[in-house]
């Protein structure tokens, strides 16, 4: 909005500040300028008003707010008219007293439609108003002058007097904009007796509307209710500058005195004379509402429990309070202890609680001389159960090599069916690819590697945590998740191929995070969801409860990203491997005594994994042995140096006591127990 | 040199000390002389060659005839003397310069590093303010990412016509239009629910801060995206008041941008507080002198805050009655992560936290 502070000045005769103070102190209280700007005579102020403050949307508005910053007089608002000629009052009817609470109408005769002229062609230039004819921008000059809308009609296309009443409905109206609208029951018009004339505090109609040849006018100022007016504006898709102070509340008081601003400017710029006395029809009921609130109590003690302390450590007094909402336009009556009976100003619909006059002190006092305290706490920064796990599993990822990534909450209806079985669809969602709340961080996690490897970034190790939803439209259920996706180029290691070194890290991140909490056992089982490849993928079980799965994306998913090369990812369910408590390392005796590796290298069949081989060694149940450890597996696709069908595999052992030294005899008898166990799972040992 | 080895006399502890007493004394008095690269390489191959070196001898003389139970004692011995000869060629005695050192490192090639993970830039940003605020005492709280109507708007004071409620600034579920308003399902516009469902079940005095994403129907360019993340503080108790707000965020901002940054307040308008202000911090750029970060101005605009409005008590007390606006009273803030983190980072555009670009990501290991 476009102020001008030579029109502010006309209000405010004894301010001292120049225009860069002035918009200054407007800003700091909650009227902000954004740009100050020279023009002819003063300053263009580029103005954003918050939408609670219509009564500032205008330069009267601003100037009220200057008096009361710098405590200097604001010049009253009046109107100097002539007296009018005699003649029956002009009809009006308001038929939806609901909707519509009040209404003015003055007949001016015997006018001269022309361009505007001087001051008001002038001001009109500088804020950038385009004029019309000389009766209009009346109305418009008022609008910006004080914030009243108001309507003119030629008089001689109304037919019969004025009636405010609802629409019918599929009734049609032309309006100002050139454009023909069918009107709701819910519309509320102003209408002469056969039709309807104008879209009530939005837009005037084309029929009645000012013309060069008009000789007659009607002037209206009226106040409409604010929701009836924003549902009018809403539907129609037209948002006008009457409809933004009506659907925001307007001055039920200002009406009379708007039509008469109005009235005075047309008889200047166009001639001619008022007909009949000022009609103003009122309806108490709205009057109560608005102009006629009851007042509000205040209490001195109540402002300073909410505001505190001030910079000159005085608090806000009670002079400053009588002061400051007296300059607003609120009276004030004593009612003992400090308190007082407040009646708000009719311009001030947004005022209807103490708190909304304590804010009004503590803005016109200034925020910034408000003292900065510390308030005192006597209760204790309470740890959710679930922090110190999140923080060890994310710091261990990223230790792991793992970057933290976020992705799109949502996700398609293709990928929540092929990585869920199903999602929850949005009713507006940005786009088709995000139609639905993802079920599983998966796609998203895709997307990422996918973004990666078309930039020729082949080597990506990302992880995230987040929500996923399930349910229904009617009921939705979050989970939190965390998932975590490699790609890229793997060297073979002595235990894996290159095609499966990624498999197994993935796997070594799992049980990396299982063992941050205390459980007993961690296991994996080659049951797997459609979007794992087949035999490639693993169930994650913690003490026998399923927390997710884990592996190499399926070919045809993969196929459907045009994915360059494996993608192995891994999902797991925060809330179940969260129910596991932290596992508090427990230090054991480190022995003192020499520990004894013991290899051993056997063929085995593909058929006989490791679960089988480490069990049986483990099962032989020797104290001063430590765990079994696969040191290397080597197959031979040719079947040279091991047959088809088979893998050789180096298994170490080893042996020691936390008490002795081991003898060799012993070792050696633990030996033979472990080629004999190998040999009878069907190993052979190799030469 | 090439002078022969002695005869050792015999392999007691008294013989060996005598024996290799004379040769550490020769190292000695070699290793002085060592005053170039000449006389380094002839002092190298006189005691370490690989044929004819005088260690050589030893080993051969000496240590491959020794009788088992002294191997071990003349082993030892044997190491120090080999540890005297490499330290004095090493520059131990500082009589030598790098240069001259044969097989030394190339010290200006990169160090190489064991790859770690980073920390995405929102979350640390995040959790940088999140520790701030718990450092006043301030507990972490969340809540649902999909709201009711009732969470995000009614008990927030949002009129029943308010343009936010409006599908045109807000993702809402699909088939909610039958129910009751209040129990429409939508993505949360704001962390503000999180601060009603809190005060339903703690009773005051209460101190929260509050991480989340948050979500609005907007178009995106390069600075809005239609989701995105706030940290949300709410403080209530009794005496809680307008100079505690702003007590409470100075600090805060300090501790987060230095001690040096300045805050300022302006009224502002939000449903669920009043007083309503919007908070600047000066320029951390230019530190308020005007830079073009900060349009020239000296201050950027960080985040909303205010008096907890009482109506937002009153509804809370529906559930806790001890919030009771006559006796009690808060303030909330509420700011945009991204925002913070693009400032903190020197980030151009806020697509970049969400695509995972590893090129993004590893910078901020
Ligand atoms: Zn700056």
């Amino acid at each position: 909005m476009k102020i001008l502070s030579a029109w502010l000045r006309e209000f405010l005769p004894a301010i001292s500040a120049d225009d860069r103070q002035l918009a200054d102190d407007l800003t700091l209280r909650g009227i902000a300028v954004e740009g100050v700007f020279n023009v002819d005579g003063g300053s263009l102020y580029e103005m954003d008003i918050t939408t609670n403050r219509v009564d500032a949307m205008n330069h009267y508005g601003i100037a009220r707010e200057a008096a009361t910053i710098y405590n200097v007089a604001l010049k009253p608002l009046s109107a100097t008219l002539p007296k009018a000629i005699a003649a029956k009052p002009y009809p009006v009817k308001i038929d939806a007293p609901e909707l519509c609470g009040r209404f003015t109408a003055q007949v001016i005769r015997n006018v001269k439609i022309g361009q505007s002229t001087g001051k008001l062609a002038e001001k009109f230039a500088q804020l950038e108003q385009k004029p019309i004819f000389n009766a209009v921008d009346a109305s418009n000059y008022v609008l910006l002058g004080m914030g009243h809308p108001t309507h003119a009609f030629d008089l001689d296309k109304l037919e019969g007097g004025i009636v405010v009443r609802r629409a019918n409905k599929g009734e049609k109206l032309k309006l100002l904009d050139g454009t023909e609208r069918v009107l709701e029951a819910d519309d509320l018009v102003v209408a002469d007796e056969k039709k309807a004339v104008a879209l009530a505090g939005v837009m005037g109609g084309w029929d009645t509307m000012i013309t060069a040849e008009t000789k007659n006018i009607l002037v209206e100022a009226a106040w409409f209710d604010q929701a009836s007016i924003r549902r009018s504006s809403r539907r129609h898709g037209l948002h006008t500058d009457a409809s933004h102070r009506f659907e925001r509340g307007a001055d039920f008081n200002a009406a009379p005195l708007a039509n008469a601003l109005v009235c005075e400017l047309i008889l200047a710029a166009c001639g001619g004379e008022l007909h009949g006395e000022m009609v103003d029809v009122v309806i108490a009921e709205a009057a109560k509402k608005t102009a006629n609130r009851a007042a509000v109590s205040l209490s001195v003690a109540e402002v300073r429990r909410h505001l505190g302390a001030t910079v000159d450590g005085k608090g806000i007094a009670a002079e400053i309070i009588e002061q400051y909402l007296t300059a607003l336009g609120c009276s004030l009556q004593p009612t003992g202890d400090g308190a007082y009976a407040v009646t708000l100003p009719s311009w001030r619909l947004d005022l209807e609680r103490e708190i909304d006059l304590i804010e009004e002190i503590a803005r016109v006092y200034g925020y910034n001389r408000f003292a900065n305290t510390f308030p005192a706490f006597a209760g204790a920064v309470q740890e959710l159960p679930w922090e110190p796990k999140h923080a060890a599993v994310r710091r261990k990822l990223q230790a792991l090599g793992f970057n933290e990534a976020v992705s799109s909450t949502f996700c398609s209806a293709e990928e929540a069916t092929n990585f869920s079985g199903g999602g929850v669809p949005m009713g507006n969602p940005l786009s088709e690819e995000a139609g639905m709340l993802r079920p599983s961080l998966l796609p998203g996690m895709i997307t990422m590697l996918e973004y990666n490897l078309n930039r020729d970034i082949a080597d990506v190790a990302l992880y995230e945590s987040g929500t996923v939803f399930s349910g229904s439209t009617a009921h939705v259920s979050e989970r939190q998740m965390i998932c975590l996706g490699t790609t890229g180029a793997a060297s073979a290691t002595a235990l894996s191929s290159a095609d499966n070194a990624l498999f197994y890290e993935m796997k070594g991140a799992v049980e990396l995070l299982a063992s941050i909490f205390t459980h007993s056992q961690l296991s994996f089982t080659a049951q797997s969801p459609a979007w794992l490849e087949p035999g490639r993928g693993a169930q994650v079980s913690v003490d026998g409860v399923a927390i997710g799965w884990f592996g190499q994306l399926s070919g045809a998913e993969a196929q459907r990203r045009k994915l360059k090369q494996a993608v192995y990812l891994c999902e797991l369910d925060l809330q179940k491997l969260y129910a596991l408590p932290l596992r508090q390392p427990v230090s054991r005796e480190v022995s003192r005594f020499p520990a004894v590796e013991r290899d051993f290298s056997f063929f085995f069949a593909d058929s006989i994994h490791w679960e089988k081989i480490s069990g049986a060694v483990a099962s032989l149940g020797i104290a001063e042995m430590s765990s079994p450890q696969p040191i290397e597996i080597f197959r031979d696709a040719k079947g040279k140096s091991v047959p088809a069908g088979e893998y050789s595999l180096l298994l170490r052992v080893v042996f020691q006591s936390p008490e002795r030294t081991l003898r060799d005899e012993e070792i050696s008898t633990w030996c033979g127990q472990i080629v004999t166990a190998l040999t009878a799972l069907g190993g052979r040992m190799r030469a | 040199m090439n002078e022969s080895i002695p005869q050792l006399q015999s392999y007691d502890d008294a013989a060996l000390e005598q024996a290799f007493s004379a040769l550490a004394a020769e190292v000695r008095d070699g290793a002085a002389k060592l005053s170039s690269a000449e006389a380094q390489e002839q002092f190298r191959l006189d005691w370490l060659g690989r044929k004819q070196g005088r260690l050589k001898l030893v080993s051969d003389a000496w240590l491959k005839t020794a009788p088992p139970e002294a191997r071990k004692p003349l082993g030892i011995r044997f190491n120090q003397l080999k540890q005297q000869i490499e330290e004095a060629l090493s520059g131990g005695n500082g009589s030598t310069s790098a240069t001259a050192t044969s097989g030394a490192l190339d010290l200006t090639l990169p160090g190489t590093r064991r790859s770690i993970g980073v920390e995405h830039p929102l979350v640390r940003t995040t959790n940088q303010i999140v520790s701030v605020f718990k450092a006043m005492g301030y507990s972490l709280a969340v809540g649902p990412e999909v709201e009711t109507d009732y969470y995000n708007f009614e008990s927030l004071n949002f009129p029943p016509n308010h343009p936010a409620r409006d599908t045109q600034d807000t993702l809402v579920l699909a088939s909610q239009e039958s129910k009751p308003l209040r129990e429409r399902l939508l993505m949360r516009t704001h962390t503000s629910p999180v601060q009603i469902r809190t005060m339903e079940q703690q009773a005051p005095p209460l101190r929260i801060v509050i991480p989340g994403k948050v979500y609005r129907n907007e178009a995106e360019d390069a600075t809005h995206l239609a989701r995105f993340q706030q940290v949300e503080g709410l403080c209530v108790d009794t005496n809680i008041t307008f100079s505690d707000l702003k007590g409470t965020l100075d600090h805060a901002m300090k501790a987060l941008f230095g001690s040096s940054v300045k805050t300022r307040f302006f009224p502002s308008f939000f449903p669920f507080t009043e007083p309503s202000a919007d908070m600047q911090i000066s320029c951390i750029f230019c530190g308020g002198k005007g830079c073009r970060k900060c349009k020239h101005s000296g201050w950027i605009e960080l985040l909303g805050c205010g008096m907890v409005d009482p109506t937002v008590f009153g509804f809370v007390a529906e559930k806790q009655p001890a919030y009771d606006p006559k006796k009690i009273s808060g303030f909330a803030f509420g700011m945009g992560v991204e925002r913070i983190a693009m400032m903190q980072y020197g980030v151009s555009s806020v697509g970049n936290f969400y695509s995972a670009d590893m090129r993004f990501l590893e910078q901020f290991a």
